[in-house]
């Protein structure tokens, strides 16, 4: 039996297929997925993501000595590879939770608020992270209150258009800040007083600058009881922009093109993020957490894969599981694709894939651009090894309204 | 909302019969599922194909759908339209978005397909 999010009968409303994703019944496109992804790159779209795992981490006693960083912090250095320290207050870093032997147990968003962190996990992976987190806080004995926030139900607002759609809706010049602080807003202030009644008076919504489209976007972490109101609200308002409700579909489209990873895709238990091209959020001089020593044998003697970008020609798309060629004749498999679309901003067929990165140093290069081999049914189709993001959102363009 | 006129398979083809020549496409049902279609895959003309087995592909952003053929004989014509506008097939599957014509070899074959009536109960029992 799949959950359902708080916003289920909306979008039925909406009129959006309904699939099961990560144990839950989500709406993968409204009207398509084409349209969807437009919206998103050209002015504003709106997605449900209560499916998100939201964690709090709080410290059970406060901080023994004032030297002392409170338990919650070293606790959160200890279980994942990023620098927790370097957090100020409402601001979000993108982390991953290793394993002893440097594989990924999820993902996530950490955030630092001023009594507690958040986590937030992948949908798929929030009963496993939790349980995760659980047996590493009792096996050092952290003094911590570690609980599933499944009172907050997650939105996600994204597009060129959304820094304007925030700012007149929750009066804060979010175009300024360029920290990308997130911040509460508390709702039901004057500036929303409008027809029909704004989110009730009160009530405290945190919006983080963070998203998962390459595009510039919020995230809202709403109490459930307004998750409807604010969604509506959002809607209604973003319609001067041309605002779209966007599912599941079009956040798949969306990602891959600014090559972000998908857990079950690019990351798993036995891939780390070097691997992944995640090396940057693995920061080994902020002391000891749990995968360091293999994640720095992988670092010195080199990966045993790596992900790399293709793009193919005409339309031969390449899908998860399809194998990659050296060779035309398919002799030498040197990997697998792990997400692979019809890119529609760019127009043409894009993948990932994980790649023996040695042998990809001796793959035939046309033009100095390597080259591989897609199995795609029969055919053995050639494919470019590209830089990546495939997609990058272009600071200079002015936002839509039309 | 599904042609009388047309039999179909339970993969979700349909087959217009003109004389011992069948039309074949998918259905809108099927092109529903799909979402935007941005590739079909056809083969060539004199190609021969066998009821039940696939006869190409068709690609949309999310899936690959395998297409098979409900009937057996010799590919006469392609729709050639499709290779430049595959969303025809999502616009106008019954008609302008026809996929293959096929020179039947075992004409009986067709009266084993499902009417109208059948296949709209098979797509209301159909889970999405």
């Amino acid at each position: 039996m799949n959950k359902k999010t708080i916003l289920f009968s909306e979008h039925l409303r909406l009129g959006a297929r309904m699939v099961p994703f990560g144990g839950w019944e989500m709406p993968v496109q409204y009207s398509s997925i084409t349209e969807e992804h437009a919206a998103v790159r050209t002015r504003v779209g709106l997605f449900d993501i209560g499916h998100m795992g939201v964690i709090e981490i709080k410290n059970y006693k406060p901080a023994a000595a004032p030297k002392s960083p409170a338990p919650a912090l070293s606790f959160l250095q200890y279980v994942t590879t990023n620098d927790v320290s370097r957090l100020e207050n409402y601001q979000f870093q993108y982390t991953v939770a290793c394993n002893e032997t440097g594989g990924t147990v999820d993902d996530l968003l950490v955030g630092k608020l001023p009594d507690k962190y958040i986590v937030v996990a992948n949908a798929a992976n929030t009963e496993k992270v939790l349980a995760w987190l659980e047996k590493q806080r009792a096996a050092k004995n952290f003094e911590l209150y570690i609980r599933h926030a499944t009172e907050i139900s997650m939105l996600s607002l994204q597009g060129p258009n959304a820094a304007a759609l925030i700012e007149k809706i929750a009066g804060r010049n979010v175009t300024a800040d360029k920290k990308n602080r997130s911040f509460v807003w508390v709702a039901g202030s004057p500036v929303l007083a409008k027809d029909p009644p704004g989110i009730a008076a009160g009530c405290e919504i945190l919006i983080s600058r963070t998203g998962y489209t390459g595009e510039d976007g919020f995230e809202f972490f709403a109490p459930k009881d307004f998750a409807v109101e604010l969604w509506n609200r959002l809607l209604l308002d973003g319609a001067a922009y041309k605002i779209k409700p966007c599912g599941l579909g079009a956040r798949d489209t969306l990602r891959l093109e600014a090559a972000l990873p998908l857990y079950g895709h690019e990351y798993d238990d036995d891939t780390s993020p070097i691997e992944a091209g995640y090396g940057w959020a693995v920061k080994f001089d902020k002391g000891e957490f749990i995968g360091r020593d293999r994640l720095l044998q992988q670092k010195e003697n080199g990966l045993p894969k790596k992900l790399f970008g293709l793009e193919l020609p005409d339309k031969n798309i390449p899908r998860a599981g399809y194998a990659v060629y050296a060779d035309i004749t398919g002799q030498s498999k040197i990997g697998q694709i792990t997400s692979g679309t019809f890119s529609p901003t760019l127009g043409k067929p894009i993948g990932l894939a994980y790649l023996q990165s040695s042998d990809l140093i001796n793959a035939p290069a046309v033009g100095n651009i390597p080259r591989v081999y897609v199995k795609i049914r029969e055919k053995f189709v050639p494919a470019s090894v590209v830089s990546t993001p495939f997609y990058k959102k272009n600071r200079a363009s002015t936002a839509q309204t039309n | 909302m599904i042609p009388e006129n047309l039999r179909y398979s339970k993969e979700h083809e349909w087959v217009k019969v003109d004389g011992n020549i069948a039309t074949i496409g998918i259905t809108s049902f099927a092109q529903e599922q799909l979402g935007d279609i941005v590739f079909i895959e056809l083969p060539e003309v004199e190609t021969q194909v066998k009821a039940m087995q696939d006869f190409g592909v068709a690609e949309s952003i999310k899936t690959v759908s395998t297409l098979y053929s409900p009937v057996s004989g010799k590919i006469v014509e392609i729709n050639s339209e499709l290779a430049e506008s595959p969303g025809t097939v999502n616009a106008s599957p019954y008609a302008e978005g026809w996929m293959i014509k096929v020179e039947l070899s075992n004409p009986s074959e067709v009266n084993s397909l499902l009417d109208a009536k059948q296949y709209q109960e098979l797509i209301s029992t159909t889970s999405e």
